[in-house]
């Protein structure tokens, strides 16, 4: 039996290195796009002011990408170590998208990289030019093919399992590159990667306005990454409606868990506000109420299936059941999953046995699509002890949710606020926003750590959607050591986090300084 | 080829001379890679089933098997 410890630390362990890495990343993908734009004014009007507008926010940049850079390998490193079953388990499904990516980001964003920087007056504008787009894209492309491995755990798709490796083997690749959900994820958050990046420079740029210091290159900055933030923070909203309509069909209990909806409904609310509080000593579910919400009625049914009378299904009745519609309950599952792992373990010993007719039948049955579709799909339900591991923290994941969308509504308002103000009127003498933008900077940060916490939160117990528990997904490691690594990574990023920071401060404080002829 | 190949290697210490805070950032991406190849990769993130079976995927197939069918 798994240790329980194991399995929380190794998670515990995972996350801290995940949520690190992703302080650096988007403001990579989102300022490298803030500079494409900037630097394209340049070649297209050549006012010097834009190469020298261009020139500082490429420093800070520089600044975020060499220390962030590099730190997802430690994520690589725990798939190995810490998640060996999972990692065997997965095949090539991860292998490929991961091999891609490394090769996309060290071919173009390692050569193109350098160009950037060293290459000002030693290649021509429009090389220059070319080679800090290629940056952009590389970045952002790199980032499609994690997501799109990320994607596959939240909906295993184009694949099919191989008992005799216990591998999972793609038999579809564009099944696996463009399943909806990795088209979603991958548009998502590179969107609010653009959004971090341009409440960055917003920030950067209010500073500079409160010191009255470099006031023409703080407006000229506010005026692109608003409107790239606006942009960016619009899409999000309208891109975030697509991803509850696919948590709703694939996910269907991180609905539940997101809106604490205990039992399912037609004209489904959707909760705005709401408190938890414990679950109820009975609850063998133990699952926390959300009490003292304000509602919109319907809107739930409409938003997860585009018809306010639409059923969504509850935490109960995706634990119970619900015959009429339609909704296997956990026990029922359980059993089609467990029938799965005793035909897997009969077909290991009639190989082993040397049983061929016996392995041979069995393997026809078990590769079938009907065994695959109505049994195998629930292998990892068979190792689940009890229902109640199925429901993800609800306290956790609905107020992760609720944080995220209100301060994508206020990124919006915000863009449009200072986007107002700066062309109507004197933004420099409205000090009350530019405290505001100045103090917006950790904000987006906060909305997509919570994003990511109910994207891996509220899929738990899974690692991979209905085939692997996390609990079965583990390295047979001894805790203490998953702990003292755990500590080290705590250490180390805090210590990467500290230099970013105290760098980047003082870099802003130099400013930019002239031009150098 | 001689001159092309002289001209990239240039082109790179110039840039590396040239540098004001890349110098800073560049003695931490250092220190990190090291930190994590050299220490992190080699004493504590260790292949679990490669230490165990080496290149044997038949092996590890059948570890994997077991672990998931027990």
């Amino acid at each position: 039996m798994t240790d329980i410890s194991l399995v929380e630390w190794s998670r515990w362990q995972f996350a801290l290195t995940a949520m690190y890495h992703w302080l650096f990343v988007p403001l990579t993908l989102g300022l490298a796009i803030i500079l494409g734009i900037m630097e394209s004014i340049y070649v297209k009007t050549g006012n010097p002011e834009w190469k020298r507008i261009t020139k500082f926010w490429m420093t800070l940049f520089g600044i975020n990408f060499a220390i962030g850079v590099a730190t997802g390998i430690i994520l690589e490193f725990q798939f190995g170590t810490n998640w060996s079953n999972y990692s065997w388990f997965v095949g090539d499904i991860f292998g490929a998208p991961l091999a891609i990516e490394g090769i996309m980001a060290f071919f173009l964003e390692s050569t193109f990289i350098a160009v950037m920087f060293f290459g000002w007056n030693k290649v021509s504008k429009k090389f220059h030019l070319m080679s800090t787009w290629l940056v952009a894209i590389g970045a952002n492309l790199s980032a499609l093919w994690i997501l799109v491995a990320n994607a596959w755990m939240q909906y295993p798709a184009g694949m099919h399992f191989n008992p005799d490796t216990a591998r999972n083997e793609m038999i579809n690749f564009w099944d696996v590159l463009l399943s909806p959900v990795a088209i979603n994820k991958f548009l998502h958050t590179i969107n609010s990667g653009f959004v971090t990046a341009s409440v960055f420079v917003v920030a950067v740029s209010a500073w500079y306005l409160l010191k009255k210091r470099e006031t023409q290159l703080a407006i000229r900055s506010i005026k692109i990454a608003a409107i790239f933030g606006l942009v960016s923070s619009l899409y999000i909203a309208y891109n975030g409606d697509g991803s509850a309509k696919q948590v709703a069909k694939y996910q269907p209990m991180k609905l539940s868990v997101m809106e604490g909806l205990v039992k399912g409904t037609t004209d489904a609310p959707l909760s705005i506000l709401g408190i938890t509080t414990k679950p109820d000593e009975k609850d063998s579910l133990e699952i926390a109420k959300v009490k003292y919400s304000i509602e919109i009625p319907g809107m739930l049914s409409f938003l997860a299936f585009n018809d306010a009378n639409a059923f969504v299904p509850g935490i109960h009745d995706l634990i119970y059941g619900n015959k009429e519609h339609n909704i296997l309950s956990f026990n029922e599952k359980k059993e089609r999953g467990l029938l799965a792992r005793n035909m897997l373990k009969e077909l290991q010993e009639a190989k082993k046995n040397g049983n061929v007719e016996a392995y041979q039948k069995n393997r026809e049955e078990f590769m079938s699509t009907e065994f695959q579709k109505n049994y195998f799909a629930y292998f990892g339900y068979s190792f689940i002890k009890n229902p109640s591991q199925l429901i993800p923290s609800i306290p956790l994941i609905f107020y992760s949710f609720r944080i995220m969308v209100a301060l994508g509504i206020f990124f919006i308002l915000l863009f449009a606020l200072v986007l107002w103000n700066t062309y109507k009127s004197d933004l420099g003498s409205k000090r009350w926003l530019l405290y505001i933008m100045l103090w917006s900077l950790p904000l987006p940060y906060i909305a997509s750590q919570c994003g990511w916490i109910v994207a891996e939160v509220g899929r738990q117990p899974w690692v991979i959607q209905d085939y692997l528990p996390t609990l079965a997904a583990v390295s047979n490691l001894n805790v203490s050591a998953v702990q003292v690594t755990f500590w080290l990574f705590a250490a180390i990023f805090t210590a990467l986090l500290i230099a970013e920071i105290k760098i980047m401060f003082k870099q802003i404080k130099l400013g930019p300084g002239e031009l150098k002829k | 080829m001689a001159a092309v190949i002289k001209k990239v290697v240039m082109f790179y210490v110039d840039g590396f001379r040239s540098m004001t805070v890349g110098r800073k950032l560049w003695i931490i991406i250092l220190v990190k890679l090291f930190v994590m190849f050299a220490v992190l990769k080699l004493f504590f993130f260790k292949d679990f089933l490669g230490e165990r079976f080496k290149n044997n995927s038949q092996q590890k197939s059948n570890y994997v098997l077991e672990q998931i069918t027990k």
